[in-house]
């Protein structure tokens, strides 16, 4: 399957974010989004995980499984972790596999691949900010989605962590999934072709 | 479908855990009631006569408390725009938010009202007739919030602007909850006209709320 956008167009409350945005990532690929703060990296991916709807221009998905909509093929990582302080881990992960669908790995399965395995039964409101995105990412493995949307995913992890999700992300390119990542630092993925989003602040 | 029930036990351990606020409404309801007594004076047959009607007040004004958290804290944290990516309908989603705030809040206010209405000096008829009624039209009270919580579900300090909206929507069924009630303790017009009237109130505000709160919803994001 492929992600096609053609001549993307973004507005924010009537300002122009940005323009004349095309691209393709098939099957296997990464996108890197990068541009200064501003540039429209986390509008454009909230448009394509549903949230915005573009100004002009065409988003598609292409020979998707199934008749199925972007968002609904989508895993979204935004700077919310979407967290409830009140439940606990394996009770986050448990509830969004059934609500996101395709079950893949088990919660715990997935929670000690991302070395939270221990802090399973506690409330997430103890765990640190690095901890918490961990367990967003784990999000991606316990339901299987082709595409991956990363907004800014590595933010507080820290160095072992950072490898630990470039791994992550370059088993699913090599399993025929999709990224497209926004960031600032490198991230380490193996094939990643990379898109300058620019324009005026 | 297993999404939907995910879902239906997420809402109520997030209701009776520290912090979600599940049993606000009941003592709410308990406050109000206890103080209109109070207020009023030990006048027995003027409270028995107007007890049904401070129940049902009681009953609306304390839905109305905890709804405008209904979306908006899954709204602040991003578990929203994730929820509305999931494969449930987001017409079912809501149905089920909206049920488990009813399971919460207007089942136990109407499972409470024979007890609070004694404080209120109510005849056995009447708390028979009150709870039946609390018991089908609280569903109506919860359904008509729930569209006014998806418009308001991204501002800030909504709850003012919810009650706004939702009041007005909510006194049909405040009409008919109070006169089926009253009809039980005798008047002209037999107890099931305004009682089949209320249940209807609450069948149109469940496909009311489903659509009207999953448009609100959709109409919202960008």
């Amino acid at each position: 399957m492929r992600v096609v956008a053609a001549d993307l167009a973004c507005e924010r409350s009537g300002r122009p974010v940005f323009r004349n945005l095309s691209f393709t990532v098939a099957g296997g690929e990464g996108l890197v989004l990068t541009g200064r703060n501003g540039a429209g990296k986390s509008s454009l991916l909230m448009m394509l995980a549903g949230q915005i709807v573009p100004a002009a221009g065409r988003l598609a998905v292409e020979d998707a499984p199934a008749e199925k909509t972007l968002p609904e093929l989508a895993h979204y990582i935004g700077h919310r972790d979407a967290l409830k302080p009140s439940l606990t881990p394996l009770e986050s992960l448990g509830f969004w596999q059934a609500m996101l669908g395709h079950a893949a790995r088990a919660p715990q399965e997935a929670l000690e691949r991302l070395g939270l395995g221990h802090a399973g039964d506690l409330p997430c409101a103890y765990l640190s900010a690095g901890q918490r995105r961990r367990l967003a990412l784990a999000r991606l493995l316990v339901s299987s989605r082709p595409v991956w949307l990363l907004d800014e995913p590595t933010a507080a992890l820290d160095a072992a962590s950072q490898r630990l999700f470039d791994a992550l992300v370059d088993e699913h390119l090599a399993a025929g999934g999709l990224a497209i990542a926004a960031t600032h630092v490198p991230l380490g993925f193996r094939t990643a072709t990379r898109l300058a989003i620019g324009g005026t602040p | 479908m297993s999404a939907l029930g995910a879902l239906l036990s997420r809402e109520l351990k997030l209701a009776v855990r520290i912090g979600g606020g599940g049993a606000m409404g009941l003592v709410f309801f308990l406050m109000l009631v206890t103080i209109v007594p109070f207020a009023i004076g030990p006048d027995l047959n003027l409270l028995s006569r107007i007890g049904p009607a401070i129940l049902w007040i009681a009953a609306a004004l304390a839905t109305l408390l905890g709804l405008d958290r209904l979306f908006q804290a899954d709204a602040e944290d991003g578990s929203l725009d994730l929820i509305m990516m999931g494969e449930a309908p987001l017409e079912l989603v809501v149905v089920v938010k909206a049920f488990a705030h009813w399971l919460t809040t207007g089942l136990p206010l109407a499972l409470a009202a024979p007890l609070f209405g004694l404080l209120l000096a109510l005849p056995t008829e009447a708390l028979a007739s009150v709870t039946a009624t609390l018991l089908v039209g609280t569903p109506a009270l919860t359904f008509i919030g729930t569209v006014g919580a998806a418009l308001t579900a991204s501002l800030r300090r909504g709850g003012l602007v919810l009650s706004i909206l939702v009041l007005p929507l909510m006194v049909p069924v405040l009409i008919f909850g109070v006169s089926a009630s009253n009809a039980a303790t005798g008047g002209t017009i037999p107890f099931l006209t305004p009682f089949l009237v209320l249940c209807g109130l609450t069948l149109f505000s469940l496909v009311l709320g489903a659509f009207g709160a999953a448009g609100a919803l959709r109409a919202g994001q960008g």
